[in-house]
């Protein structure tokens, strides 16, 4: 065989063999399998609606299977006071599941705080949940890659991989994370994926009656969550961390962590 | 019964050791406990002891033949003793091998199956290369006794098995053998460290947690883990020393009945020697690893960043006696001082080495459970409380008897694994 014949010989069979690898880049799973590969999503919570309720709270742990009773959740409120006398107090009894009845503030140790009404100077409401970082600490130290960020957006726990270890509950700074009591497996906010995924709301924001919460399309510039994220001042929590939250807040106070 | 399935059901992993003051958020609870204080502290007992054994293997250092050999096969004892805290705290143990199976090796632990089963081989390697000629010799001696008792044919069956068909042991096969073991033990230092110091960034690299993300974490822990490994080995060394002189004196084991068999004095001398020897070494770590915790103390303090407010609280108010007065004190200065003081003598060593022992297990103890003691909220604290009565297998296994029978293991290993790979042996069948 001439030289000039293996030359032409070697192109060919490397322009032949490219078309069927090509196609394999074509029909990538990942892209396919993502049922909307344009959606990001994210959340907005506007303190200043929220009153305190709970709603939320009873509707994920119903809608999600987390034990009614157990002291963890996956969404809670958060109440904060503050005393003209310079005072501040938190609490967040049983993740506000039955929410805020009382005016006492809960200290712990079966401790309480009766606060004077009139001696309140600010107080509010701040609902939280897993904020699915755009970086998220826990899918990286997770030992087995158990816990995964998927294409839209959403950091997902595989109940059926995850070893328990506890890293990821210890690598979270939001403490979004807890054991699952009883399938003994790591357990977070999925943004009720099995919902979103089919076009409803989450279970927190189809509960709240006053529309604290929302969640959009980040990537979809006429969503109306996205135009509030896009043109009125909003804040996320702890981003010291370098987590890149995708869970927004209206009217956050830098007390909040 | 249902209402039974309802009560376990809402028993959420960690709160029956936590209790929470202030406000702590409704997910925190101290999730890594006791066996995760367990884990570094065990892990840096293996480190530890290898690396003491290494100096002789490696350096040269002719004084301390006896006790490197004796430290190669407590390394060794204590090598499967370093997982067992991991698998007594996961929540599903049964999964654990996903970790060898299915790293995700953007995670610290998943470096765990290959650091760890690396450094196990290295360990076997040597241990095989410095017992090789006693295989030979006891395989051969066994081979050729006629009327084996079922014990013997057992110990023949398991010595046939260890000589892996080496059978050569011509001098120039053993210098080769000897040649090989420093290698190994050469390359054995740095894994050593690796395996530990990984267990450091583990937690040094954990950003939500303002007490254990410094990159001081691997190299404190490296050398706090080197001090507690030559501390375990010698007062394990002194104890069995002190064993075998109550042995020899009253001729009540086959070895010592034996014409050739260590008289007392021999023993004591030994012992002496080596003792001295490594706690100078151990003096020399000692004073690294306070060093380097001084250090990162002093930083945190002087820097103060905004979570200052909350570790000042944790480590000067609430957990005072547990860092200053048994770590600091009771664990570090008061042995320091008991060995650097003039007229040191075995048995004020020995009672140091338990203190040093006590002061590392504090460390760990303070790393892990003190950094989780406050709320990431930065307004409340949580407090640890060991279970010790268990009233079920998960106050058990992360109980006080789950951490004892932790620290039991390697004895009892020891006591199986010495039966075929003595630490202590006559010069001529090793070297």
């Amino acid at each position: 065989m001439k030289r000039r014949d293996f030359l032409k010989n070697c192109i060919m069979v490397i322009a032949g063999a490219s078309v069927p690898l090509s196609a394999l880049t074509l029909v990538d799973p990942r892209k396919v399998l993502a049922a909307n590969p344009d959606i990001q999503w994210a959340f907005l919570i506007n303190t200043e609606k929220c009153v305190g309720c709970g709603f939320c709270v009873k509707a994920c742990k119903t809608e999600n299977d987390i034990p009614f009773e157990a002291n963890v959740t996956r969404t809670w409120v958060e109440r904060y006071v503050y005393t003209k006398d310079d005072r501040r107090y938190v609490d967040s009894p049983k993740g506000a599941l039955y929410g805020y009845t009382e005016s006492r503030v809960d200290l712990g140790r079966g401790e309480f705080k009766e606060i004077d009404p009139k001696n309140v100077g600010k107080a509010f409401f701040v609902p939280k949940l897993c904020n699915h970082c755009g970086t998220p600490p826990c899918t990286q130290v997770c030992p087995v890659g158990a816990t995964y960020k998927t294409d839209d957006g959403v950091v997902l726990v595989d109940r059926k991989w995850c070893i328990g270890c506890g890293y990821c509950i210890m690598a979270c700074p939001y403490a979004a994370r807890f054991f699952h009591p009883v399938l003994k497996v790591a357990d977070k906010c999925t943004f009720c994926y099995h919902r979103i995924s089919k076009g409803l709301e989450t279970a927190c924001v189809n509960a709240c009656p006053f529309g604290a919460r929302r969640m959009g399309n980040i990537h979809d510039i006429n969503d109306p969550v996205t135009q509030v994220i896009m043109n009125e001042r909003v804040g996320v929590l702890k981003d010291e961390f370098g987590t890149k939250p995708q869970a927004f807040y209206i009217g956050l106070a830098q007390e909040v962590r | 019964m249902v209402e039974q399935i309802a009560q376990h059901a809402m028993e959420v992993h960690g709160e029956a050791w936590t209790i929470k003051e202030l406000f702590t958020l409704p997910n925190e609870y101290i999730y890594w406990s006791i066996q995760i204080v367990m884990y570094p502290f065990m892990t840096g007992l293996v480190a530890g002891a290898f690396v003491l054994s290494s100096l002789y293997h490696v350096f040269n250092v002719e004084k301390l033949k006896e006790i490197a050999r004796f430290s190669l096969v407590f390394s060794f004892a204590l090598l499967p003793v370093a997982m067992m805290p991991l698998m007594l705290h996961l929540q599903q143990p049964f999964r654990g091998i996903h970790v060898m199976m299915t790293p995700h090796f953007t995670s610290a632990i998943a470096a765990f199956g290959i650091v760890f089963s690396t450094y196990g081989c290295i360990v076997a390697t040597e241990l095989w290369l410095v017992y090789r000629k006693h295989f030979v010799l006891s395989a051969q001696t066994l081979n050729a006794q006629e009327n084996r008792g079922l014990i013997d044919n057992f110990r023949r069956l398991v010595f046939n098995c260890l000589t892996l068909g080496a059978w050569d042991i011509t001098p120039e096969a053993i210098e080769k053998d000897h040649k090989a073991c420093k290698i190994m033990a050469g390359i054995g230092i740095p894994v050593a460290c690796f395996l530990h110091g990984y267990a450091g960034f583990i937690f040094g690299s954990v950003k939500a947690n303002a007490l254990w993300m410094t990159p001081l974490m691997p190299v404190i822990f490296i050398c706090s883990a080197v001090v507690s490994g030559v501390a375990l080995c010698i007062l394990c060394y002194v104890i069995v020393q002190e064993f075998r002189k109550f042995m020899a004196a009253r001729k009540m084991s086959r070895w010592a009945k034996e014409a050739d068999a260590p008289t007392v004095e021999e023993l004591e001398g030994a012992k002496h020697m080596e003792v001295m020897l490594a706690s100078n070494y151990l003096l020399y770590f000692m004073i690294a690893a306070l060093t380097l915790e001084i250090l990162d103390l002093i930083f945190r303090g002087y820097t103060q960043v905004k979570s200052w407010d909350i570790l000042r609280e944790v480590i000067m108010e609430r957990d005072f006696v547990k860092i200053f007065v048994m770590q600091y004190g009771i664990g570090n200065v008061l042995p320091f001082l008991m060995m650097a003081l003039p007229g040191r003598t075995v048995r004020r060593t020995t009672i140091a080495t338990m203190l040093v022992l006590f002061g590392v297990f504090m460390m760990r103890y303070n790393v892990v459970i003190g950094g989780q003691a406050f709320s990431l909220s930065f307004a409340g604290f949580m407090d640890y409380h060991l279970p010790i009565i268990p009233h079920n297998l998960e106050t058990f296994k992360e109980g006080l008897f789950g951490a004892l029978s932790v620290i039991a293991t390697p004895f009892v290993l020891f006591y199986f694994i010495n039966k075929f790979l003595p630490a202590f042996l006559k010069e001529e069948s090793s070297h």
